[in-house]
């Protein structure tokens, strides 16, 4: 079990306050991510969960536990940090084996566990290493082992892939979604990376400055953003935001439209603009198109094979049925 | 970064260290300020009642104490410049590619672990000593006078034994402190065309900078203290009773303790008004 | 420090800091030197270097004199006892400073540091008295707390500076596997920080060893150390110059011997943990 819930916690340092009155409630078994920018008290908030910070007021309850009184080795969570924080001085077996041995368990069930743990991770051959002998994704591994031989109530992940090169990082991002997929255990996971977010999450937390900004599956952000920064926030490249003259014809303070949400021509088209830069991923191009009249620069995805040269006149028409509408205050406007 | 019961658990597991410190430095200071205002006399009719600041005032008229206060300023700041100047030279030096750097890295040090009652001894008689010591038979080698040494020029002998004994310390830490420096910096300082002059004093000495401050802080605490190398050579004679001896003098050769005590108080005075100026240097220098 | 020089340059270098080094290092190796020689050899003009009748007459007639064993077994039992004693009460400090800081941490830090400064001879008599009434005047408890509160300045300072190092997260993922403070010290920061506390250790038996104010003051023939064993050879004596450097080799020995052995450490120790 490993439903947590929080209600008005709230988080000061000092005279500075992190995290203003915040509710949320992680069911059990979900795959949670917390996602915004630097700063944005994501990490605080995981930490808070953990025990490693104190609330300053409200409740934390961990399947219906108010967990105030609980230090941070008896919540029954498990964390995954973003320098692996793996014990240097000890072998890979011994670093699993760590939260056992704390746990008093005897030597032949932990041995059991961490090479159970260690076959799932593919670290059998590994064991008798020290993490410094390991590259960057096995520690990152061990990392994981570490939580999981404890089959803790909920895994809280601090930005884990942060310290991996891209290609390490798709890898592991499978290798969670499909740990979360086997063990079915609550899952919170902290990013600033909003793809991972997408693709991972049962259900994303959007915060800014302590906020929640929104809170929905993955679609559900997508599709409808609740304001200006999580519309800003959630897709890639970003939604293209568009104020004026434009956007008052939709009675809208702004606009926003996705670039894979405007189709391009060469002849005609609503709105038209010079293209700057375009980049090609094979599958897909991306045009930043200058002088539109609407925007500094409008970013439209084509197909990979659309080829429009640097400082071609072009046409753009976005789906109407596509077209995001904000306030003067940044909300949406259903 | 932390939470309460860290942070109660960290004030339980300083708390020893806090309260030792504390009583090691109260019980027996409060003790010190107590007898110096008192006419105390352990071997003859011990205390003999309140006497105000009179053994602070007898203290300082005495013919013995500025010159003491001299004693010990210019046995502590010319060790500091000795060794503080040949620390920078022999760190540099032996910061360059050459054979046996570790062999003659543990030369350097040695003289370190020898303890100053042995390093005062071995100095006064086999090296210092007029008649038998090796620096006299050099001296006589070249058909020149013995020098007395630990008379004639009494503070020299005390400074060069005691700056013998810390110069490894000063090298070591500088020497460690210009490993750190990144060689492209010096590289690049060499391609702008910097002569070697110029190199050192504006980038191998401001980047020493922190090292000399902790080499200075850590000495100073030190060399203030200094007793033995005075007890077994000069026992305070031909000018070289620093303020310390002075009062371990009064305290237990002549037996005064509340003239000794009061002395004391100027020694932490004085001790409180070095140490000010110094962590105020280091204090901001910590943060870095 | 991968820059090429010519080897001219480099055997000059080689030249100048091995005649540096000699020299420096020339006071122990006379005093070693004398120690074998007869009393007549030690004050011979011209000296003799290394062609004389080595003898270890020296080393027999001063530990008939004064009990060398028992200097040296007190000179153990207070440094080691003393390093002891200050590692279990500066790790937890040091811990609690490095780990869960305070706006007054720094303070703490300094002001410990401060009493290092406290003039010893300022608090000599009362200390005697203290000691008098608590009957540790010369024994080895006493000389043990007094050093090891006279170091724990420079332990919890070094053992901080150690501590810094080592971050953070892995303590905090200590506490999450289900570490109590207890096993997060001894489990995990204790095994990671062993080079700095070794560092730490060393430094203070070193300076333990080689502390000469109180050793000479609180002693006198129970629990004196080699301080005070080398300190009876400071009148003059007739011819003592082989006696008085075999009894100074004996004294410097067992450190120059641990230097030697854990020079790598020891140099680390030496900065205090204050250079990196």
């Amino acid at each position: 079990m490993g439903q947590i819930v929080l209600e008005q916690v709230t988080k000061s340092f000092g005279e500075v306050t992190v995290i203003p009155p915040l509710d949320l409630t992680i069911e059990d078994g979900e795959f949670t991510v917390f996602v915004g920018p630097s700063g944005c008290g994501k990490s605080t908030l995981l930490r808070l969960i953990a025990g490693l910070e104190d609330v300053t007021s409200g409740e934390i309850r961990i399947d219906g536990r108010p967990s105030a009184s609980i230090p941070p080795a008896k919540r029954g969570l498990a964390m995954v940090f973003q320098s692996y924080a793996l014990y240097p001085h000890m072998t890979v077996r011994k670093n699993i084996a760590f939260p056992l041995r704390m746990a008093g368990l005897d030597k032949t069930e932990q041995d059991r566990r961490v090479k159970q743990a260690a076959a799932v991770l593919n670290l059998t051959d590994y064991l008798d290493r020290r993490p410094g002998q390991l590259s960057g994704g096995q520690r990152q591994r061990v990392a994981i082992g570490r939580a999981i031989v404890r089959e803790p109530a909920a895994f809280l992940f601090d930005e884990p892939l942060s310290n991996l090169d891209a290609a390490l990082r798709v890898g592991m991002r499978l290798e969670i979604s499909e740990l979360h997929n086997r063990l079915k255990t609550t899952m919170i996971y902290v990013t600033h990376d909003q793809v991972e977010a997408m693709t991972m999450a049962d259900k994303i937390v959007v915060l800014r400055a302590g906020h929640i900004e929104q809170v929905g599956s993955p679609l559900e952000l997508y599709r409808a953003p609740r304001n200006l920064f999580v519309a800003g926030f959630i897709g890639s490249p970003r939604m293209n935001l568009i104020e004026g003259p434009e956007a008052a014809k939709h009675d809208a303070t702004t606009i926003g439209i996705r670039p894979e949400h405007i189709s391009i021509s060469a002849e005609e088209g609503r709105w038209s603009g010079v293209v700057g830069v375009s980049e090609h991923l094979g599958s897909d191009t991306f045009f930043h198109v200058h002088q539109t009249g609407l925007a500094e620069s409008i970013t439209v995805r084509a197909d990979g094979e659309v080829s429009f040269k640097h400082g071609d006149r072009i046409h753009m028409t976005p789906r109407d049925d596509m077209i995001h509408r904000f306030d003067d205050k940044g909300s949406r406007i259903a | 970064m932390s939470t309460k019961a860290s942070r109660s658990a960290a004030r339980l597991m300083l708390a020893p260290a806090v309260i030792l410190l504390l009583g090691w430095m109260l019980v027996p200071l409060t003790m010190t300020l107590i007898f110096s205002f008192q006419r105390y006399l352990p071997l003859r009719g011990g205390f003999q009642g309140w006497v105000g600041f009179e053994n602070y005032v007898r203290f300082v008229t005495s013919s013995a104490f500025w010159p003491s206060v001299q004693a010990t300023v210019i046995i502590v700041g010319g060790v500091l410049l000795i060794t503080v100047t040949l620390g920078i030279l022999l760190a540099i030096l032996l910061d360059q590619p050459m054979w046996g750097q570790g062999m003659v890295r543990i030369l350097v040090i040695a003289p370190f672990f020898v303890m100053p009652t042995v390093s005062g001894l071995v100095w006064k008689n086999m090296f210092m000593d007029p008649n038998n010591g090796l620096l006299s038979h050099l001296w006589r080698s070249f058909g020149a006078d013995p020098i007395i040494w630990l008379s004639d020029v009494s503070m020299l002998s005390i400074v060069l034994i005691v700056s013998w004994q810390w110069l490894p310390f000063a090298t070591l830490i500088l020497l460690t402190a210009i490993q750190s420096l990144d060689s492209e910096q010096l590289e690049a300082a060499e391609m702008d065309g910097a002569p070697v002059l110029s190199r050192f004093w504006h980038i191998i000495l401001p980047h020493l900078s922190r090292a000399i401050t902790i080499v200075i802080l850590i000495q100073t605490i030190f060399l203030l203290a200094i007793f033995a190398e005075i007890f077994v050579t000069t026992q305070g004679a031909f000018g070289t009773r620093t303020l310390t001896y002075l009062i371990f003098q009064r305290v237990l050769e002549s037996q005064n303790v509340g003239l000794g005590s009061a002395g004391g108080i100027y020694a932490v005075i004085l001790a409180n008004i070095f140490a000010l100026l110094l962590m105020r240097i280091v204090g901001k220098n910590l943060d870095r | 420090m991968a820059r090429s020089v010519t080897l001219q340059r480099k055997s000059f270098n080689t030249l100048i800091a091995w005649i540096i080094g000699l020299l420096l290092f020339f006071p122990i190796l006379w005093t070693i030197l004398t120690s074998f020689k007869t009393e007549a050899q030690a004050i011979a003009d011209p000296p003799v270097w290394f062609f004389f009748d080595w003898t270890l007459e020296n080393y027999r007639v001063v530990q008939e004199r004064s009990n060398y064993s028992r200097f040296l077994w007190n000179s153990i039992i207070i440094a080691g006892g003393s390093t002891i004693l200050g590692m279990i009460i500066a790790i937890p400090a040091a811990w609690s400073m490095a780990f869960v800081p305070s706006n007054r941490t720094k303070d703490i830090l300094l002001w410990m540091l401060s009493t290092k400064m406290l003039p010893a001879v300022g608090v000599l008599y009362p200390i005697y008295l203290i000691f008098i009434q608590l009957g540790l005047l010369d024994t080895r408890v006493g000389l043990t707390i007094v050093l090891m509160l006279l170091n724990l300045p420079i332990m919890v300072w070094m053992l901080y500076t150690y501590f810094k190092e080592i971050p953070g997260e892995i303590l905090e993922a200590a506490r999450m596997d289900g570490a109590g403070l207890k096993e997060e010290i001894l489990y995990v920061l204790t095994p990671m920080a062993i080079p700095g506390i070794a560092s730490t250790m060393l430094l203070n038996i070193i300076l333990a060893w080689n502390e000469a104010f109180w050793t000479l003051n609180l002693t006198a023939a129970r629990a004196a150390p080699l301080t005070a064993f080398i300190a009876s050879y400071s009148s003059p004596e007739g011819l003592f110059y082989a006696k008085l450097s075999a009894a100074s080799t004996m004294a410097i020995a067992p450190i120059l011997i641990l230097g030697w052995f854990s020079q790598k450490q020891l140099v680390r120790g030496l900065t205090f943990g204050a250079v990196k």
